[in-house]
C-alpha cells in the first residue's frame, strides 16, 4: 500500500484495473495505467475498443464499473471526493467540441471560470481572452459558435479547458470531426500545449501528431491495453499480432 | 440558367392567387364587419360596452395564472426527467392527473374542492379566498401539467454533449441547467409556450362558471335579460377573436425572427 501511494506521487492520472460494462458489453477490461506530469500519452485502437470510455471515465462522465481513478492522488471514486471540484482540473475536448451554442465564443470560455473559479468578470474576460489568443482566434471572441467553421470551434473548445487552467487536458478524438484543411490549424494548437508541458492524454488516429508529441502510444482492442511503447517503436515495431493487424490497416494507403 | 432563375423567382398570377392569406382577409373582413356593427348599430354597442368591463379580469386572470403555470411546469418538467423516483413519480401523477380530466370538469373540482380543502388544512379562512382567485389557482394547476411536458421536450432536444461540456468544466447539475440547458431549450419551446399562452386566454373563458365576471360571464349576464343571445355572444366572439388574432399573428413574426437568427 505504501508503495502504491509513492508510485502515485508522481502520476497526474492513475488508472487502476478499471471496468467499465455497459449492460452486456464490456467496454474496458482491467485497464491500468500511469500518466505522469507532463507527460502526453496517444492511445490509439480499432473503434469500439474503449479509448473514449477510458477518457470519459478520468473525468467521471462514465463511472467505472470496477477499479479506480486517481487524479493527483484524489480517488474519484471515494465518496467524499467533489468531482465537481476535480472536473475544473481536467480539461476535456470532445470530437463534436460541444461550445454553448448560445454563448459568443468569449462568453463560452468565461461562464466557468465565472460559475466554478469564482472569478469576477473582468479577470475571468482577460484569462479568456489570453486563451483565445494563444489559440490564434482572439478576433473571434464576440462570434456565436455557429458563425465559426469547424477548426475554430474545435479552438475555442479548447481555449474554454484551458481557460480553468487545468492540470491535465483530455482529447476525445479532436480531429475526427472535422473537414481535412481544419485538422492542422486544432493538431497545432495541441503540439504548442505539449510543448508547453501540459499533461495530455489524447485518443487520436493522427499518427503525425503521435510521433511528433507523444512520449508514449497506448494501443487498445476489445477494451484491454494491448501494449505500450514509445511512438517509434509501436508504430516500426510493434510486438503484438494485433497490434500489427491494426496498423496494417490504417498504414495500408 | 439565368432565364430558369427567373422564372423560379417570378411568381405567376396563379401563384399569387395561391399564395394569399384568403383566411386572414375573411376574418379580418368578419372583424371590421363587427367593428362597424358595434359603433353604429345601438344594441350592439350597448352590449359591447357591457361585455368590455370583463377584458381586464379576462387578461389579468389569464396573465398571472400563466406566470405562475411556468413556474409550476418548469418544475413538473424538471421532476419528470428526475432521476430521483420519487420525485418523478410525484411530477408524473401530477401531469396524467391533470391529462386525464376535462379542463371544465378540473376547473370546478380544484376550484370547489381542492382549493377549500386545502385552505382548511393549512387553516386559512375558505371565505376569504375569491372567486378570481380560486379561478386563477385551478388555471395554473391544469396548464402546468400541460406545459410540463413542453419544458420537459425542450430541455430534452438538447444534444447530450452539452451537459457533458458543461459538467466536464465542473458545473453542477443544476448550474448546467441554469446557464446551459435552460436558456437553449426555452428559446426552442417559446414557440410552443406562445400558442399555449392562447389556448389559455380561450380557456380561460371556462372560469365564467365560477362566476368571475370575465368576458364571458359577462356576455352570459346580457345575453340572459332578456334574451339578447345574437348581440351578446357575436360582441364576445369578436373580443376573443380580435385578441387571439393579434397573438397569433405577434407570434408568427417572432417565430419568423428566431428561425432567421438561428441562420
Amino acid at each position: 500500500m505504501q508503495n502504491k501511494m509513492n508510485e502515485q506521487s508522481g502520476n497526474r492520472i492513475v488508472l487502476d484495473g478499471l471496468y467499465k460494462y455497459f449492460g452486456n458489453v464490456q467496454a474496458v477490461i482491467d485497464v491500468d495505467l500511469q500518466v505522469r506530469q507532463g507527460e502526453v500519452v496517444v492511445i490509439v485502437g480499432p473503434s469500439g475498443s474503449g479509448k473514449s470510455t477510458v477518457l470519459r471515465c478520468i473525468n467521471h462522465l462514465e463511472v467505472p464499473t470496477k477499479g479506480a481513478v486517481y487524479i493527483d492522488g484524489v480517488h474519484l471514486e471515494d465518496k467524499e471526493t467533489d468531482i465537481n471540484a476535480v472536473r475544473a482540473e481536467v480539461g476535456m475536448v470532445f470530437q463534436q467540441f460541444n461550445l454553448f451554442p448560445h454563448l459568443t465564443a468569449l462568453e463560452n470560455v468565461t461562464i466557468a471560470q465565472k460559475l466554478v473559479r469564482k472569478r469576477d468578470k473582468e479577470e475571468a474576460e482577460r484569462v479568456g481572452m489570453a486563451q483565445l489568443e494563444r489559440v490564434g482566434i482572439p478576433e473571434k471572441a464576440n462570434s456565436y459558435p455557429r458563425q465559426l467553421s469547424g477548426g475554430q470551434q474545435q479552438r475555442v473548445a479548447i481555449a474554454r479547458s484551458l481557460a480553468m487552467n487545468p492540470k491535465v487536458m483530455l482529447f476525445d478524438e479532436p480531429t475526427s470531426a472535422l473537414d481535412p484543411e481544419m485538422i492542422k490549424e486544432v493538431l497545432d494548437v495541441m503540439l504548442d500545449l505539449a510543448k508547453d508541458g501540459m499533461t495530455m492524454l489524447v485518443v487520436t488516429h493522427e499518427m503525425g501528431f503521435a510521433r511528433s508529441a507523444a512520449d508514449r502510444v497506448v494501443f487498445m482492442d476489445e477494451g484491454q491495453i494491448v501494449e505500450i511503447a514509445t511512438p517509434d517503436d509501436l508504430y516500426n515495431n510493434p510486438q503484438h499480432e494485433r497490434t500489427k493487424l491494426f496498423l496494417s490497416k490504417i498504414l495500408a494507403h | 440558367m439565368t432565364t430558369l432563375e427567373q422564372q423560379a423567382r417570378e411568381k405567376t398570377p396563379a401563384d399569387a392567387w395561391a399564395q394569399f392569406p384568403w383566411w386572414l382577409l375573411a376574418i379580418i373582413g368578419f372583424l371590421v364587419f363587427m367593428g362597424v356593427l358595434l359603433t353604429v348599430g345601438e344594441e350592439y354597442n350597448s352590449a359591447f360596452l357591457f361585455v368590455k368591463d370583463g377584458i381586464a379580469v379576462t387578461l389579468r386572470t389569464t396573465l398571472t395564472a400563466f406566470g405562475i403555470a411556468i413556474i409550476l411546469g418548469l418544475f413538473a418538467g424538471l421532476g419528470r426527467i428526475s432521476h430521483n423516483t420519487i420525485i418523478r413519480n410525484i411530477a408524473i401523477t401530477y401531469i396524467e392527473f391533470i391529462r386525464g380530466v376535462p379542463t371544465l370538469v378540473l376547473i370546478f373540482t380544484l376550484a370547489l374542492v381542492v382549493v377549500p380543502e386545502g385552505a382548511d388544512l393549512l387553516k386559512l379562512d375558505v371565505k376569504a379566498i375569491s372567486p378570481n382567485s380560486r379561478a386563477v389557482a385551478a388555471l395554473s394547476i391544469i396548464y402546468g401539467a400541460f406545459l410540463a411536458e413542453i419544458f420537459r421536450a425542450g430541455i430534452e432536444s438538447i444534444p447530450k454533449g452539452q451537459m457533458e461540456a458543461a459538467r466536464s468544466v465542473g458545473m453542477t447539475v443544476r448550474q448546467a441547467m441554469q446557464y446551459i440547458i435552460l436558456p437553449q431549450a426555452i428559446r426552442n419551446i417559446s414557440p410552443a409556450l406562445g400558442n399555449d399562452f392562447i389556448a389559455m386566454l380561450k380557456d380561460s373563458s371556462l372560469v365564467s362558471v365560477l362566476a368571475v365576471r370575465d368576458i364571458t360571464q359577462q356576455a352570459r349576464l346580457y345575453a340572459g335579460s332578456p334574451f339578447r343571445f345574437r348581440e351578446s355572444y357575436l360582441v364576445l366572439t369578436f373580443l376573443y377573436l380580435t385578441m387571439t388574432l393579434v397573438l397569433s399573428l405577434l407570434l408568427r413574426w417572432y417565430e419568423r425572427r428566431i428561425r432567421q437568427d438561428a441562420k
